[in-house]
């Protein structure tokens, strides 16, 4: 039983570091553009779907594949925040919700019709589990894993140290504020849906090179990713990395008394429990 | 009258039912739906169930689904009440995936992805033409029924306190009304109505699966309910008469565009849906009939 539980554990930190990836994206967007932007899906899979051409046919290795899939989400995200969500920035909130689910609609159906719905496989090499005393880990997971914390400490170097992770931060803080201490918002805005959107592109390459890509793989894991940023409390993106490897965790451990095939469900009673006892999450500020 | 012309009439009236469902709640209260499709499918398979497996009679297992639908309604407004917009949105999508995923592993039940087949009419089947025409003027009925009710709900001092929760929250708080009932009660009835939608569907087509009630089902709703105009429920009925017209124009993509798959016809329609709902956004986001401002 302890075996079970820790192996469970171990798989659960593994699957919560790409969570986090695609949770922090999505949290950074919500504390700069105050809506939920329910496109990070259609992103996800984008990003995924440049990792494997990258990676499947100009065989490029995993790293650089991410590279790629961070790039070209983080592009379409300025795109569609160009061409869709800044002409509707003072509209409510929840159009921009919704509009956003129109983006991922469109994103989706574009990979459709280019790739189909054949599920896609990365070109990696296969190799055996390692074993370390009772548990048994895959060392693409642990790969993946290690990406994820490396493109997470990147991004928190550029958050602390830099100016424009300054402006960033002064911006999700208050807008109004930042904008009269002569910070370009809007410009700031942009930058933020490129890294929020690249990030989300990323972990839809890693998401992929654990198992496999298909047009609605970030709608598969959206509300796990939704449910780790509620967790964390939104906006924060410290909460959104526990947040996520809270869910990754709990997600593997719910196999012990529900069938796997309700994994899915597990992001959805965490957000219901977190919303009615805990609104801000763990580490929000925001009472709402 | 043409059989085609009546099956589209027909669709496009379950389709009314759903978009004046989402304009009770998001169009006159401010409570966005994105779980619409979700609400849908249980009143299909409540009423698909009852009528194949325990051989209730149609209209009262179409009861039953609103009930059903009702309640669940109630039930998931009731966590969500004290919480902004965005939060809701975010809860009421992952309601949807639930039941989306109840719905294909419980096997023993809804015999999971195969879906449930030789759901009888509303009337019956057998009477061919008949059938046809009697399940068009009884959706038609509902549509009236679902109108009346949300029209009466709109024009009513309790759809004045509606908009007023829709526009500012803490200030009809403050002037005394009680928002969280006034919520939970318009949120139960637009669940109430999509559940009956959703039977209605099902005792037409004669068979669901969970297929059919994608997130993309809620994503049609809202785009009727945006073309036509929302908060206005005779808008919310024009929209759904004009996705109708959408989406069978859009039949004709496949013969005119020979070269690409079937697949491939299928992802340029739900692209082009895509477009219009933004295009619509940008361009006319009242509608091409906007709701009438009230005093």
């Amino acid at each position: 039983m302890i075996e079970t539980i820790l192996q469970l554990a171990a798989n659960g930190i593994m699957s919560g570091a790409v969570l986090a990836v695609a949770a922090i994206g999505f949290t950074m967007m919500f504390a700069v553009l105050r809506f939920p932007n329910f496109s990070l899906a259609g992103h996800m899979a984008g990003g995924a779907y440049a990792g494997w051409i990258a990676n499947t046919m100009f065989g490029l290795p995993l790293p650089l594949a991410l590279l790629c899939g961070f790039l070209v989400a983080g592009g379409i995200g300025v795109a569609s925040d160009f061409i869709v969500l800044r002409p509707l920035r003072r509209a409510a909130p929840i159009t921009l919700a919704i509009a956003s689910v129109a983006i991922s609609l469109f994103i989706e159906n574009a990979l459709r019709f280019g790739f189909g719905n054949d599920l896609r496989s990365f070109d990696l090499p296969l190799a055996r589990d390692w074993v370390i005393g009772w548990l048994r880990l895959g060392p693409q997971q642990v790969q993946n894993a290690g990406l994820a914390i490396v493109a997470m400490l990147i991004l928190f170097v550029i958050f602390t140290f830099t100016q424009t992770g300054r402006a960033m931060r002064a911006t999700a803080d208050n807008a109004g504020l930042a904008a009269v201490k002569g910070i370009d918002t809007e410009k700031i805005t942009r930058l933020v849906s490129f890294l929020g959107m690249g990030l989300a592109g990323a972990a839809g390459v890693l998401l992929g090179a654990d198992t496999s890509i298909e047009p609605l793989l970030g709608l598969k894991v959206i509300l796990s990713v939704f449910a780790a940023a509620v967790l964390g409390g939104l906006g924060s993106i410290p909460g959104a990395v526990l947040g996520a490897f809270a869910i990754g965790i709990v997600e593997e451990a719910s196999q012990i008394v529900v069938p796997a095939t309700y994994k899915g469900a597990v992001g959805f009673v965490a957000i219901l429990l977190v919303l009615s006892f805990r609104p801000s999450g763990f580490l929000g500020r925001r009472q709402t | 009258m043409d059989s085609y012309l009546i099956a589209m009439v027909t669709l496009a009236a379950i389709y009314a039912m759903m978009a004046i469902s989402l304009n009770l709640s998001w169009g006159l209260a401010g409570m966005v739906n994105l779980g619409l499709a979700g609400f849908i499918s249980i009143g299909a398979y409540a009423s698909g169930l009852l009528t194949t497996v325990l051989g209730w009679p149609v209209p009262l297992a179409i009861l039953a689904a609103m009930i059903i639908g009702l309640v669940s309604g109630v039930a998931l407004t009731y966590v969500t009440l004290r919480l902004r917009d965005d939060y809701l949105a975010i809860v009421t999508l992952g309601f949807a995936e639930v039941i989306r995923l109840a719905i294909v592993n419980e096997l023993w039940l809804t015999h999971g992805s195969d879906g449930i087949s030789g759901i009888p009419g509303i009337v019956a089947r057998e009477y061919g033409y008949g059938f046809e025409l009697g399940t068009l003027a009884l959706a038609l009925a509902a549509v009236a029924l679902c109108y009346w009710l949300a029209d009466r709900v709109r024009t009513s001092p309790y759809g004045r306190n509606l908009r007023a929760i829709r526009d500012d929250p803490e200030g009809t708080a403050v002037a005394g009304k009680n928002v969280t009932l006034i919520k939970v009660k318009t949120f139960g009835l637009s669940t109430a109505i999509a559940a009956l939608a959703g039977a209605f569907y099902a005792h037409y087509t004669s068979f669901i699966s969970p297929e059919i009630f994608q997130p993309l089902l809620t994503m049609y709703v809202f785009l009727a309910l945006t073309m036509g105009g929302t908060g206005n429920n005779r808008g919310a009925m024009l929209g759904a008469f004009l996705l109708i017209f959408v989406l069978e124009a859009s039949r004709f993509i496949a013969p005119s565009l020979p070269q690409f798959s079937a697949v491939q016809h299928a992802a340029i329609r739900e692209m082009l849906v895509a477009v219009l709902f933004i295009l619509t956004l940008l361009y006319r986001p009242q509608g091409i009939s906007p709701e009438t401002r009230h005093r």
